[in-house]
């Protein structure tokens, strides 16, 4: 646990059947810090999301490997589930049981075999402010309603690392600005390292203590977020942050 | 389109024979009782019992009706108790059954006319061929049931009402057993045809009561059953419980204004005529070796 | 007499979807859930089985019993065994087909979601399958369904013997047959509303779950 390195990218570059050019590619070596929030931001289509899947070990990569807390990750080995446990994936669009807020919240814990935990329950749908709606079913949800349950069924895991795919996409400021301050205060309170994709360059600018540009499938800049934006390498980047870009 | 234009040339030719003939019957005295060839056959409903369509015994004679008055016989081979009630709402014109009450009891009650003797087949026990109820060499039907209900040996009912169920229940009444299917144990009540009994009692080593035209027709796919009561041959049979009367009745025109009554009647004198009875008498000779029916 | 007709009808029917629920629900989950080499030829042979003529599979089940069969040792012919297992080997395609349809109708992400807060690869179908759950009851209703109003396998391998193997359907052909016609609709009627009930309860599952949801 001394490493302060909880993620080691070794050459990672992944490919679909049918297209030629590889969806994610990062060459060399890219490191996550433990306990920092790290944005990677892009246009859509950049690749972020595959490169949020390889992190969260849904995805392996097709050549490369990725060392998570010193256990590998290739195309042809497979984390032990109790590894797998101590990540959690927010997915971009995420999808609910149809049951009530309370037992979705408590999923996973309950596939952990953990019982009896009401107040960790309570506490998590307390923190996305959801208390009014615990025994609600998600069908009666809004679309910022269910993304703040979807927060909350990954935060009472209380994984080590959680992995945010545009958390807050589509969403009105008010929802916007709930998940953010869950997002800092986890980070803060309990050191959960927080690697969060997103095309929002404010939203990046609000949260980041690093960051990632990427371009076509490619990292083209990783660095600390004072560096990232005040003094890009790359002259991609400065174009990227002066909204320059067209896509 | 060929066929069209040949169905409406037919239809005028139809047409133009009827006004011809109409015109002629004017002028003319009646014409006799047979039927011109050329005029389309009419149609009659026979209801009548399975043993009858399913020995082949319609199939042998009728076509000789057919042609004689140019009529075209439809057969619904049912049990007797729904020939009968086909009969009742006027869903046939002639019924040919063999359950004397039933039948007397629909012509009492008014649904037919004139009921007529037409033939006689036999019934016969057949059962297990290694007879556990020890019942070979009893000649009287009754006796015998009565054997096989002290023995407790599987018997199989066709407990469908029909006219084969029907004289059972009457050769029971005489041995003095009452067996109830879902009680009794050893007595099963099928509810289905002849066939499916007899399956049923070569499937479960059991005796049944079956007409003997069934029997022979189908004794070759029951390898597990022989005669038990009644003999090899019509005329071994001397038990006269055994005998089973075919009638015949027309459907009565007065209940029903669209029976075809004429015919109805026309028929029940064809089936009983000597020519009729003569190919009764014969029939089944060359397939089984022997008659399958007595006619009256 | 009429109570015993009934309650076979029910026995023999419910026992029959017992069985087909129980190889039909995961082998529709299966299928629904799994890609494989060859699973479109299964798909095929199941939609066929699906529509399969229950007379055939009452003369294929007769067969396989009759004192000339390879099972003529369970002594099953004419009993209410055989006729289970006719209704279950009709029932059982019926089952699974709709199970998959329906858990083929969950999100398909679903799965990969519940994979990554935790769940093993077998408590993620598990729960997929558990969200098609009205799906699932829709199954089970249809099989039942199917199997309760089905004549012409029970006839073949159960010989409607009074008393021991005559159930609903059985009994209004014989009664048909006799000309009994006024009981015979009784009975249909008796059917018809049996096949009511069950719809009913299913709604009414369906609209008190959903009362549910609505009500907090």
């Amino acid at each position: 646990m001394s490493d302060p390195i909880i993620y080691r990218l070794h050459d990672i570059a992944k490919s679909y059947r049918g297209r030629s050019a590889p969806a994610v590619l990062v060459p060399g070596v890219m490191e996550i810090r433990r306990g920092e929030i790290c944005v990677i931001v892009g246009p859509s289509g950049a690749g972020k999301s595959t490169l949020l899947r390889i992190l969260g070990m849904i995805e392996p990569p097709t050549t490369g490997w990725l060392m998570f807390d010193n256990q590998r990750y290739d195309a042809n080995t497979q984390p032990a589930l109790s590894y797998r446990r101590r990540v959690v994936y927010l997915f971009q669009r995420p999808l609910l049981l149809s049951q009530s807020v309370y037992d979705n919240v408590n999923y996973g814990l309950r596939v952990r075999g953990i019982k009896d935990e009401q107040n960790r329950v309570q506490r998590a749908i307390a923190q996305v402010g959801l208390q009014h709606l615990t025994h609600a079913n998600t069908r009666t949800l809004s679309g910022g309603e269910a993304q703040r349950v979807a927060l909350a069924r990954a935060l009472v895991i209380e994984p080590d690392i959680l992995l945010l795919d545009e958390p807050t996409a589509n969403l009105d400021p008010a929802n916007v600005e709930v998940i953010e301050r869950v997002i800092r205060e986890r980070n803060q309170q309990q050191g959960m390292t927080i690697v969060l994709v997103t095309h929002n360059l404010f939203q990046a600018r609000r949260l980041a203590q690093q960051v990632g540009l990427m371009l076509d499938g490619k990292l083209i800049e990783y660095a600390r977020a004072s560096a990232f934006f005040e003094s890009p390498v790359d002259p991609r980047t400065s174009a990227f942050i002066r909204g320059d870009m067209i896509f | 389109m060929n066929t069209q234009i040949f169905s409406l040339k037919s239809i005028l030719a139809t047409t133009l024979f009827s006004a011809a003939l109409a015109l002629s019957s004017c002028a003319a005295p009646a014409p006799t009782a047979a039927p011109t060839p050329a005029a389309p056959p009419a149609n009659m409903t026979l209801a009548t019992t399975t043993s009858t369509n399913d020995t082949g015994l319609l199939a042998a004679i009728l076509p000789d009706f057919e042609r004689q008055y140019n009529a075209k016989v439809k057969v619904i081979a049912v049990g007797t108790g729904q020939a009968l009630k086909l009969g009742e709402d006027g869903n046939a014109d002639v019924v040919l059954v063999h359950a004397r009450a039933q039948e007397d009891d629909f012509v009492a009650k008014g649904f037919g006319i004139n009921r007529r003797d037409v033939m006689v087949n036999d019934f016969i026990i057949v059962g297990p061929t290694a007879d556990p109820a020890k019942v070979k060499g009893e000649a009287l039907a009754a006796p015998a049931l009565r054997k096989i209900a002290e023995a407790k040996a599987n018997f199989a009912s066709r407990g469908d009402n029909s006219g084969t169920n029907t004289k059972e229940k009457d050769l029971w009444k005489i041995s003095a057993v009452t067996p109830i299917s879902s009680t009794t144990g050893w007595y099963y009540a099928v509810g289905q045809g002849m066939g499916e009994t007899l399956t049923f009692a070569n499937e479960k080593a059991a005796y049944t009561l079956t007409d003997r035209g069934t029997w022979l027709a189908q004794k070759n796919r029951l390898p597990n059953l022989s005669i038990i009561v009644g003999g090899e041959k019509v005329v071994q049979n001397t038990d006269p419980a055994l005998q089973n009367p075919y009638g015949v009745i027309p459907v009565n025109p007065a209940k029903h204004p669209n029976i075809k009554a004429n015919l109805a009647e026309q028929f029940a004198v064809w089936i009983t005529s000597p020519a009729t009875k003569q190919k009764i008498a014969l029939f089944g000779v060359e397939e089984f070796g022997q008659a399958l029916f007595r006619p009256l | 007499m009429l109570w015993s007709v009934i309650l076979l009808s029910l026995q023999v029917s419910g026992l029959a979807l017992f069985f087909a629920a129980f190889i039909g629900v995961p082998f529709g989950a299966w299928l629904a859930l799994t890609r494989f080499r060859g699973r479109s030829i299964i798909l095929a042979v199941l939609y066929t089985f699906m529509g399969l003529p229950p007379v055939v599979v009452g003369l294929m089940v007769y067969l396989l019993l009759s004192q000339t069969g390879p099972f003529a040792q369970l002594q099953w012919l004419f009993t209410t065994n055989a006729m289970v297992m006719a209704q279950a080997v009709i029932s059982t395609p019926i089952v699974a087909g709709t199970v998959m349809a329906a858990v083929s109708g969950v999100e398909p992400d679903l799965r990969r979601q519940l994979l990554s807060l935790g769940a093993t690869p077998l408590r993620a179908m598990w729960d997929v399958v558990f969200e098609a759950r009205f799906g699932v009851l829709l199954a089970l209703v249809a099989g039942f369904g199917r199997n309760i109003s089905e004549v012409g396998a029970v006839m073949l391998v159960g010989g409607n013997i009074e008393g021991f193997t005559r159930v609903l359907t059985t009994a209004i052909v014989l009664e048909t047959r006799q000309g009994k016609f006024d009981l015979a609709v009784s009975l249909g009627l008796v059917l018809l509303g049996l096949s009511f009930l069950v719809n009913g309860l299913l709604l009414i599952l369906q609209t008190r779950t959903n009362g549910i949801w609505r009500a907090v």
